[in-house]
């Protein structure tokens, strides 16, 4: 590589993180046309493989694999070389090396995109019957569980407890969420999450707000679940669904910065670390993001995507350019699709067509008079002309009219 | 694949397997001039042929289906 700037060279590109983001940071860094080492480092044995269906699908039935590309597709026609069951362990930026468990890899250029791990909670160690659920293990580990498991309480009414909650109600008998917090989804969805839980109800799934819990129960294997509150739920199988925390460890005193809540990797609106030459993407990365003027962390598959390949294009660029996007993410519930674009941080919340409870509805987000967010209900009509609307800083009056003009459509077709 | 130089490129085709689509809507998204999800979520695509212009945004869309359910195919 030959370069008249201070910019540092690009071979190799190593990628840590060999999930949604890396996997596209290194197909880009082909699509690009960079010809030199892309190396792709993951602390799991498989082939990268794709996450959403591992709380729905795939704990239904035996939907076995999500693998993205096999095996060849990945060496051969992409060239890559794949570090896998390699888990990161530190970076010295001043060798420019990635530190593993087997071994030190040297970098040209560096993309993080080590994603984030399931909280736990207390007692869960060597207790059975008591998973998270975030790896293609650890869901394979709760399908088998469902076998045999005719109570289950899942502890969290997120969108990832939610999720397991309604396949898990598919295969066993009693399914309960226990939500800590008085309005599940509240920090995703505002006080619409309230109304979203009658959905569980309709599909025979019992959901306590307000039931922080207070232990689990049960010596060797659960047996149950004790609340705050004192009451005791039977379980065969408890689920823990509370939310993630970057995986970030591993750079601990490297130099690269982190946020002092989360530790999480901070950017600047290109995905640039503070370091020269690290990257950050996906479910890891604090960015400014430019479409509404705050700095962001987002846990979606579709910014993870595309966080993955803009970080190696701007990597392997001599101008590196802004990610912006207005967030998008789904959640299936049963025959329930969930959609959420924009942001949910706003003064007016007003259900523009449908009711909750009908099974279709669309829930506009505005903040000081612009459309900031949007929420449907089983309404996959509605949902991608409102992230536009959002995107280009249109009104909620002006989004309130595009709702309205929607079914006219539809009927004049 | 010569990537920039869009006026070369061959005329394209999208096809759309309904078997792997589930209306998640990515492609109506970032091409909304060819994809759109209909009520039932279903995808119609508006339409088929992919002008040189028009292939960085397709290309995209395709690109960026979570269920890989589209392909360009050239014509």
């Amino acid at each position: 590589v030959t370069s008249e700037t201070d910019a540092p060279p690009a071979d190799p590109l190593v990628i840590v993180g060999a999930s949604l983001a890396g996997l596209r940071a290194a197909e880009a860094a082909r699509s690009e046309g960079f010809g030199g080492r892309v190396v792709l480092i993951g602390d799991e044995p498989w082939l990268p493989y794709d996450r959403p269906p591992l709380s729905k699908a795939y704990l239904e039935s035996d939907v076995a694999d999500t693998t993205f590309r096999d095996r060849a597709t990945l060496t051969e026609e992409l060239g890559l070389e794949l570090k896998l069951g390699t888990r990161a362990t530190g970076l010295d930026t001043a060798g420019r090396r990635v530190l593993t468990d087997d071994g030190p890899v040297e970098y040209g250029q560096l993309i993080i995109a080590t994603g984030s791990g399931a909280k736990p909670i207390a007692g869960m160690d060597g207790r059975a019957g008591v998973f998270v659920l975030r790896t293609r293990s650890d869901a394979e580990r709760v399908r088998d569980a469902l076998d045999a498991a005719e109570r289950v309480v899942v502890i969290g009414g997120g969108f990832i407890g939610s999720e397991i909650a309604a396949a898990c109600s598919r295969r066993a008998a009693h399914v309960t969420i226990v939500e800590a917090a008085e309005v599940p989804l509240m920090r995703a969805v505002g006080p619409v999450g309230s109304a979203l839980m009658d959905l569980h109800r309709q599909n025979g799934v019992e959901v306590l707000t307000a039931s922080p819990v207070a232990e689990l129960v049960g010596a060797d294997r659960v047996t149950g679940v004790r609340l705050a509150d004192g009451a005791h739920l039977p379980a065969d199988l408890v689920v823990v669904g509370i939310g993630s925390a970057p995986s970030t460890a591993w750079l601990e005193g490297s130099g690269v910065a982190l946020d002092p809540r989360d530790r999480g990797v901070l950017c600047d609106q290109s995905l640039a670390t503070n370091v020269p030459g690290i990257w950050a993407a996906g479910d890891v990365a604090h960015w400014p993001n430019p479409a509404f003027d705050r700095v962001m962390r987002l846990e979606n598959w579709t910014s993870a995507a595309q966080q993955g390949a803009h970080a190696a294009r701007n990597a392997l660029a001599r101008e590196p350019k802004a990610y912006e996007t207005v967030p998008y993410y789904w959640s299936d519930w049963r025959a329930d699709r969930l959609q959420f674009v924009g942001i949910p941080d706003a003064d007016d919340i007003q259900v523009a067509a449908g009711a909750i409870d009908s099974g279709r509805a669309t829930v506009l987000y505005g903040a000081r008079g612009r459309l900031v967010g949007a929420l449907t209900l089983n309404q996959p009509r509605h949902i991608m002309k409102l992230r536009a609307l959002i995107a280009s800083r249109a009104t909620t009056e002006a989004a309130g009219e595009l709702v309205r003009s929607l079914p006219a459509k539809a009927a004049a077709r | 694949m010569s990537e920039g130089d869009t006026t070369s490129l061959p005329l394209a085709r999208v096809e759309l397997d309904m078997a792997k689509c589930t209306g998640l809507g990515i492609c109506e998204s970032l091409a909304p001039d060819f994809f759109e999800v209909e009520d039932d979520g279903t995808l119609t695509v508006l339409r088929g042929d992919v002008d040189p212009a028009d292939l960085p945004a397709v290309r995209d869309a395709v690109a960026s289906c979570p269920t890989e359910a589209l392909r360009l195919v050239a014509e």
